[in-house]
Protein backbone atom coordinates (compact mmCIF):
# COMPACT_ATOMS: atom_id res chain seq x y z
CA UNK A 1 0.00 0.00 0.00
CA UNK A 2 3.07 2.78 1.26
CA UNK A 3 4.55 1.66 -1.82
CA UNK A 4 1.62 2.56 -4.38
CA UNK A 5 1.58 5.77 -2.50
CA UNK A 6 4.98 6.30 -3.31
CA UNK A 7 4.61 5.11 -7.03
CA UNK A 8 1.53 7.93 -7.63
CA UNK A 9 3.63 10.40 -5.82
CA UNK A 10 6.49 10.15 -8.09
CA UNK A 11 3.93 9.67 -11.14
CA UNK A 12 2.01 13.04 -9.88
CA UNK A 13 5.54 14.78 -9.41
CA UNK A 14 6.64 13.98 -13.36
CA UNK A 15 2.76 14.72 -14.19
CA UNK A 16 3.41 18.07 -12.83
CA UNK A 17 6.62 18.51 -14.77
CA UNK A 18 5.22 17.49 -17.65
CA UNK A 19 2.25 19.72 -17.73
CA UNK A 20 4.44 22.31 -16.83
CA UNK A 21 6.49 21.55 -20.38
CA UNK A 22 3.70 21.54 -22.18
CA UNK A 23 1.95 24.54 -20.89
CA UNK A 24 5.16 26.60 -21.45
CA UNK A 25 5.89 24.70 -24.95
CA UNK A 26 4.96 27.12 -27.88
CA UNK A 27 6.10 25.47 -31.53
CA UNK A 28 9.01 26.63 -33.71
CA UNK A 29 8.33 29.11 -36.26
CA UNK A 30 11.45 29.16 -38.01
CA UNK A 31 13.66 25.75 -38.46
CA UNK A 32 16.76 26.46 -36.42
CA UNK A 33 20.21 26.60 -38.06
CA UNK A 34 21.08 22.41 -37.91
CA UNK A 35 17.65 22.16 -40.00
CA UNK A 36 17.78 24.88 -41.43
CA UNK A 37 21.27 23.54 -42.98
CA UNK A 38 20.07 20.24 -43.92
CA UNK A 39 16.86 21.57 -45.55
CA UNK A 40 18.89 24.22 -47.86
CA UNK A 41 21.88 21.76 -48.68
CA UNK A 42 20.39 18.22 -49.46
CA UNK A 43 18.72 18.50 -52.62
CA UNK A 44 21.56 20.41 -53.61
CA UNK A 45 24.99 18.36 -52.32
CA UNK A 46 23.09 14.98 -51.98
CA UNK A 47 20.16 15.23 -54.43
CA UNK A 48 17.76 13.16 -52.30
CA UNK A 49 14.30 14.26 -52.10
CA UNK A 50 13.31 13.03 -48.81
CA UNK A 51 15.64 14.65 -46.66
CA UNK A 52 15.39 12.18 -43.62
CA UNK A 53 16.68 10.03 -45.67
CA UNK A 54 19.45 12.48 -46.51
CA UNK A 55 20.39 13.09 -42.44
CA UNK A 56 20.24 8.96 -41.85
CA UNK A 57 22.05 7.53 -44.43
CA UNK A 58 24.46 10.65 -45.27
CA UNK A 59 25.15 13.25 -43.34
CA UNK A 60 24.33 11.09 -39.85
CA UNK A 61 25.43 7.81 -41.58
CA UNK A 62 28.08 6.94 -39.22
CA UNK A 63 25.64 7.11 -36.64
CA UNK A 64 23.32 4.54 -38.76
CA UNK A 65 26.02 2.11 -38.97
CA UNK A 66 26.17 2.27 -35.43
CA UNK A 67 22.47 1.64 -35.03
CA UNK A 68 22.95 -1.14 -37.23
CA UNK A 69 25.86 -2.80 -35.08
CA UNK A 70 23.73 -2.33 -32.44
CA UNK A 71 20.77 -4.10 -33.56
CA UNK A 72 23.27 -6.81 -34.61
CA UNK A 73 23.96 -7.42 -31.38
CA UNK A 74 20.51 -8.01 -30.40
CA UNK A 75 19.91 -10.07 -32.66
CA UNK A 76 23.31 -12.32 -31.31
CA UNK A 77 22.88 -11.94 -27.98
CA UNK A 78 18.94 -13.26 -28.32
CA UNK A 79 21.13 -16.24 -30.29
CA UNK A 80 22.80 -16.50 -27.06
CA UNK A 81 20.68 -16.10 -24.85
CA UNK A 82 17.23 -18.82 -25.78
CA UNK A 83 17.89 -22.16 -25.53
CA UNK A 84 17.34 -24.13 -28.24
CA UNK A 85 15.86 -27.49 -28.16
CA UNK A 86 13.99 -29.69 -30.90
CA UNK A 87 16.48 -28.46 -33.47
CA UNK A 88 19.62 -30.61 -32.60
CA UNK A 89 17.11 -33.36 -32.39
CA UNK A 90 17.24 -33.44 -28.40
CA UNK A 91 13.26 -33.51 -28.57
CA UNK A 92 10.70 -35.01 -31.11
CA UNK A 93 9.17 -32.51 -33.74
CA UNK A 94 5.25 -31.55 -32.51
CA UNK A 95 2.34 -32.40 -33.94
CA UNK A 96 0.88 -29.01 -34.92
CA UNK A 97 -3.25 -28.86 -36.09
CA UNK A 98 -3.26 -27.90 -39.53
CA UNK A 99 -3.17 -24.37 -40.24
CA UNK A 100 -6.98 -24.07 -42.05
CA UNK A 101 -7.17 -22.81 -45.46
CA UNK A 102 -7.54 -19.55 -44.70
CA UNK A 103 -4.40 -18.72 -42.83
CA UNK A 104 -2.69 -21.39 -45.35
CA UNK A 105 -3.93 -20.00 -48.70
CA UNK A 106 -3.72 -16.42 -47.45
CA UNK A 107 -0.41 -16.37 -46.74
CA UNK A 108 0.47 -17.74 -50.27
CA UNK A 109 -0.96 -15.37 -51.92
CA UNK A 110 0.05 -12.16 -49.39
CA UNK A 111 3.99 -13.29 -48.85
CA UNK A 112 5.56 -12.52 -52.07
CA UNK A 113 3.49 -9.23 -52.09
CA UNK A 114 4.47 -8.20 -48.65
CA UNK A 115 7.99 -8.87 -50.01
CA UNK A 116 7.66 -6.61 -52.88
CA UNK A 117 6.39 -4.20 -50.83
CA UNK A 118 9.24 -3.71 -48.07
CA UNK A 119 11.92 -3.73 -51.47
CA UNK A 120 10.00 -1.22 -53.13
CA UNK A 121 9.83 0.55 -49.60
CA UNK A 122 13.70 0.83 -49.39
CA UNK A 123 14.66 0.66 -52.86
CA UNK A 124 12.31 4.17 -53.22
CA UNK A 125 13.70 5.24 -49.37
CA UNK A 126 15.67 8.51 -50.96
CA UNK A 127 12.26 9.65 -52.95
CA UNK A 128 9.13 8.48 -50.62
CA UNK A 129 8.32 8.44 -47.34
CA UNK A 130 10.21 4.50 -46.06
CA UNK A 131 13.21 3.75 -46.23
CA UNK A 132 15.57 0.47 -45.21
CA UNK A 133 14.69 0.25 -41.37
CA UNK A 134 10.77 0.48 -42.33
CA UNK A 135 11.27 -2.14 -45.76
CA UNK A 136 13.06 -4.05 -43.51
CA UNK A 137 10.71 -4.24 -40.77
CA UNK A 138 8.34 -5.19 -43.67
CA UNK A 139 9.95 -8.12 -44.71
CA UNK A 140 10.32 -9.50 -41.38
CA UNK A 141 6.43 -9.02 -40.78
CA UNK A 142 6.61 -11.51 -44.16
CA UNK A 143 8.65 -14.04 -42.06
CA UNK A 144 6.52 -13.60 -39.08
CA UNK A 145 3.43 -14.89 -41.33
CA UNK A 146 4.96 -17.79 -42.47
CA UNK A 147 5.88 -18.76 -39.09
CA UNK A 148 2.19 -18.14 -38.17
CA UNK A 149 0.86 -20.38 -40.95
CA UNK A 150 3.28 -23.21 -40.09
CA UNK A 151 5.98 -22.92 -36.59
CA UNK A 152 7.75 -25.24 -37.65
CA UNK A 153 8.56 -23.71 -41.08
CA UNK A 154 12.19 -24.84 -42.36
CA UNK A 155 14.12 -21.42 -42.89
CA UNK A 156 17.62 -21.42 -44.16
CA UNK A 157 19.45 -20.24 -41.32
CA UNK A 158 23.03 -19.85 -43.53
CA UNK A 159 20.87 -17.74 -45.70
CA UNK A 160 19.79 -14.99 -43.37
CA UNK A 161 23.08 -15.12 -41.94
CA UNK A 162 24.68 -14.88 -45.31
CA UNK A 163 22.82 -11.84 -46.41
CA UNK A 164 23.49 -10.09 -42.78
CA UNK A 165 27.11 -10.46 -43.38
CA UNK A 166 27.01 -9.53 -47.09
CA UNK A 167 25.13 -6.12 -46.37
CA UNK A 168 26.98 -4.99 -43.80
CA UNK A 169 30.48 -5.36 -45.18
CA UNK A 170 29.29 -3.75 -48.51
CA UNK A 171 27.89 -0.63 -46.57
CA UNK A 172 31.57 -0.47 -44.70
CA UNK A 173 33.07 -0.74 -48.15
CA UNK A 174 31.04 1.92 -49.95
CA UNK A 175 31.88 4.30 -46.99
CA UNK A 176 35.62 3.35 -46.59
CA UNK A 177 35.47 4.09 -50.67
CA UNK A 178 33.66 7.49 -49.80
CA UNK A 179 36.50 8.13 -47.85
CA UNK A 180 39.12 7.88 -50.95
CA UNK A 181 37.11 8.83 -54.26
CA UNK A 182 34.54 11.51 -52.17
CA UNK A 183 34.21 13.91 -49.60
CA UNK A 184 34.52 11.87 -46.68
CA UNK A 185 32.84 8.41 -45.06
CA UNK A 186 29.30 7.50 -46.32
CA UNK A 187 29.61 10.43 -48.76
CA UNK A 188 26.67 9.22 -51.24
CA UNK A 189 28.97 11.47 -54.04
CA UNK A 190 30.80 8.49 -54.99
CA UNK A 191 28.13 7.81 -57.82
CA UNK A 192 26.73 10.68 -59.72
CA UNK A 193 23.79 12.61 -58.20
CA UNK A 194 21.53 12.69 -61.37
CA UNK A 195 18.09 14.08 -61.02
CA UNK A 196 16.21 15.35 -58.10
CA UNK A 197 13.39 13.18 -57.77
CA UNK A 198 14.63 9.67 -60.27
CA UNK A 199 14.99 6.48 -58.88
CA UNK A 200 18.47 6.29 -59.95
CA UNK A 201 19.62 9.58 -58.45
CA UNK A 202 21.30 11.07 -55.14
CA UNK A 203 24.81 9.06 -55.76
CA UNK A 204 24.98 5.71 -53.53
CA UNK A 205 22.06 6.70 -50.84
CA UNK A 206 19.39 4.12 -52.60
CA UNK A 207 21.88 1.15 -52.96
CA UNK A 208 23.40 2.28 -49.26
CA UNK A 209 19.82 2.26 -48.15
CA UNK A 210 18.90 -1.13 -49.77
CA UNK A 211 21.55 -2.79 -47.82
CA UNK A 212 20.34 -1.58 -44.80
CA UNK A 213 16.92 -2.74 -45.64
CA UNK A 214 18.15 -6.34 -46.21
CA UNK A 215 20.29 -5.83 -43.22
CA UNK A 216 17.32 -5.21 -41.20
CA UNK A 217 14.91 -7.85 -42.44
CA UNK A 218 17.70 -10.48 -42.29
CA UNK A 219 18.13 -9.36 -38.64
CA UNK A 220 14.19 -9.15 -37.74
CA UNK A 221 13.74 -12.02 -39.23
CA UNK A 222 16.30 -14.02 -37.57
CA UNK A 223 15.21 -12.45 -34.29
CA UNK A 224 11.73 -13.38 -35.07
CA UNK A 225 13.16 -17.33 -35.63
CA UNK A 226 14.82 -17.31 -32.70
CA UNK A 227 12.14 -16.92 -30.25
CA UNK A 228 9.91 -19.40 -32.46
CA UNK A 229 12.54 -21.57 -31.84
CA UNK A 230 12.74 -21.60 -28.36
CA UNK A 231 12.81 -25.17 -26.73
CA UNK A 232 9.24 -25.26 -25.11
CA UNK A 233 7.44 -23.18 -27.86
CA UNK B 1 -2.88 19.53 -33.01
CA UNK B 2 0.67 19.33 -31.58
CA UNK B 3 -0.45 20.42 -27.91
CA UNK B 4 -2.83 16.83 -28.36
CA UNK B 5 0.15 15.01 -29.24
CA UNK B 6 2.28 15.86 -27.30
CA UNK B 7 -0.32 15.22 -24.17
CA UNK B 8 -1.11 12.41 -25.38
CA UNK B 9 3.01 11.07 -25.53
CA UNK B 10 3.66 12.46 -22.01
CA UNK B 11 0.12 10.38 -21.30
CA UNK B 12 1.42 7.43 -22.36
CA UNK B 13 5.10 7.72 -20.55
CA UNK B 14 2.87 8.18 -17.51
CA UNK B 15 0.61 4.99 -17.77
CA UNK B 16 3.91 3.25 -18.83
CA UNK B 17 5.66 4.41 -15.72
CA UNK B 18 3.09 3.23 -13.95
CA UNK B 19 2.39 -0.28 -15.31
CA UNK B 20 5.72 -1.06 -14.77
CA UNK B 21 6.25 -0.08 -11.27
CA UNK B 22 2.63 -1.71 -10.07
CA UNK B 23 2.94 -4.82 -11.81
CA UNK B 24 5.12 -7.60 -10.91
CA UNK B 25 4.79 -10.02 -13.98
CA UNK B 26 7.68 -9.25 -15.92
CA UNK B 27 5.56 -9.49 -19.23
CA UNK B 28 3.45 -6.83 -18.06
CA UNK B 29 6.52 -4.54 -17.12
CA UNK B 30 7.78 -5.71 -20.36
CA UNK B 31 4.60 -4.28 -22.38
CA UNK B 32 4.63 -0.80 -20.16
CA UNK B 33 8.17 -0.19 -20.95
CA UNK B 34 6.91 -0.12 -25.01
CA UNK B 35 4.06 2.01 -23.84
CA UNK B 36 6.68 4.45 -22.65
CA UNK B 37 8.83 3.98 -25.23
CA UNK B 38 6.08 5.12 -27.69
CA UNK B 39 5.01 8.12 -25.16
CA UNK B 40 8.93 9.44 -26.15
CA UNK B 41 8.02 8.66 -29.51
CA UNK B 42 5.44 10.87 -29.48
CA UNK B 43 6.76 13.68 -27.43
CA UNK B 44 9.93 13.93 -29.95
CA UNK B 45 7.88 13.90 -33.03
CA UNK B 46 5.98 16.69 -32.01
CA UNK B 47 8.70 18.86 -31.08
CA UNK B 48 9.50 18.73 -34.61
CA UNK B 49 6.22 19.99 -35.60
CA UNK B 50 5.43 23.35 -36.68
CA UNK B 51 1.46 24.42 -37.83
CA UNK B 52 1.36 24.98 -41.22
CA UNK B 53 4.08 23.00 -42.68
CA UNK B 54 4.79 20.21 -44.90
CA UNK B 55 6.69 16.67 -44.96
CA UNK B 56 10.31 17.13 -45.20
CA UNK B 57 10.84 15.64 -48.50
CA UNK B 58 11.02 17.35 -51.64
CA UNK B 59 8.39 16.87 -54.43
CA UNK B 60 5.74 18.30 -56.90
CA UNK B 61 4.16 20.65 -53.85
CA UNK B 62 7.70 21.63 -52.18
CA UNK B 63 9.67 23.38 -54.72
CA UNK B 64 13.69 23.26 -53.64
CA UNK B 65 13.53 27.11 -53.91
CA UNK B 66 11.26 27.74 -51.02
CA UNK B 67 11.81 24.38 -48.69
CA UNK B 68 12.70 26.13 -45.86
CA UNK B 69 9.69 27.87 -45.82
CA UNK B 70 7.85 24.68 -45.92
CA UNK B 71 9.14 21.67 -44.24
CA UNK B 72 9.00 20.73 -40.78
CA UNK B 73 11.86 20.14 -38.75
CA UNK B 74 13.35 16.53 -40.15
CA UNK B 75 16.22 15.95 -37.30
CA UNK B 76 13.40 14.84 -34.74
CA UNK B 77 12.14 12.13 -37.46
CA UNK B 78 15.33 10.82 -37.95
CA UNK B 79 16.03 10.45 -33.89
CA UNK B 80 12.66 8.75 -33.83
CA UNK B 81 13.36 6.58 -36.73
CA UNK B 82 16.60 5.35 -34.94
CA UNK B 83 14.50 5.15 -31.53
CA UNK B 84 11.85 2.57 -32.81
CA UNK B 85 14.73 0.73 -34.56
CA UNK B 86 16.76 0.37 -31.19
CA UNK B 87 13.39 -0.14 -29.01
CA UNK B 88 12.44 -3.32 -31.22
CA UNK B 89 15.95 -4.82 -30.21
CA UNK B 90 15.50 -3.56 -26.52
CA UNK B 91 12.14 -5.18 -26.50
CA UNK B 92 13.66 -8.31 -28.30
CA UNK B 93 16.31 -8.84 -26.02
CA UNK B 94 13.80 -8.35 -22.87
CA UNK B 95 11.68 -10.93 -23.85
CA UNK B 96 14.40 -13.13 -24.70
CA UNK B 97 15.39 -12.34 -20.98
CA UNK B 98 12.27 -12.99 -19.52
CA UNK B 99 12.29 -16.16 -21.28
CA UNK B 100 15.38 -17.39 -19.01
CA UNK B 101 14.14 -16.16 -16.27
CA UNK B 102 10.92 -18.30 -16.38
CA UNK B 103 13.06 -21.14 -17.18
CA UNK B 104 15.36 -20.82 -14.10
CA UNK B 105 12.41 -20.32 -11.64
CA UNK B 106 9.52 -21.34 -13.59
CA UNK B 107 7.25 -17.97 -12.80
CA UNK B 108 7.44 -14.53 -13.90
CA UNK B 109 6.89 -12.86 -10.77
CA UNK B 110 9.42 -10.61 -10.22
CA UNK B 111 9.17 -10.47 -6.02
CA UNK B 112 10.46 -14.48 -6.86
CA UNK B 113 13.87 -13.14 -8.26
CA UNK B 114 15.07 -12.00 -5.15
CA UNK B 115 19.11 -12.95 -5.12
CA UNK B 116 19.94 -9.35 -6.40
CA UNK B 117 17.53 -7.87 -3.83
CA UNK B 118 19.18 -5.81 -0.70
Amino acid sequence: MIKRFFVLALLFAMGLLFTDLLLSYTPDTELNSTALYYANHTAKDLGAANIVTAIIVSYRGLDTLGEVTVLFLSAAILVLVLPKGWRRGKRKPRILPSTGELLGTGSHLLVPLILLLGVYLFVNGHLTPGGGFQGGAIIASAALLLLLTNPLQPFSRHLFSVVESIAGLCFVVIGLLGIVYAGGFLDNRLLPIGQLGELFSAGTMPILYSLIGLKVGAEFSSMLINLSETKDS
Amino acid sequence: MVLIVMSTGFLLILMGLYGSLTNRNILRMIVSFTVTNTGVNLVLISVGYMPGRTAPILDETVAVSEVAQRIIDPVPQALVLTAIVIGVGVTALMLAYAYRLYETKGTLDISQFTELKW
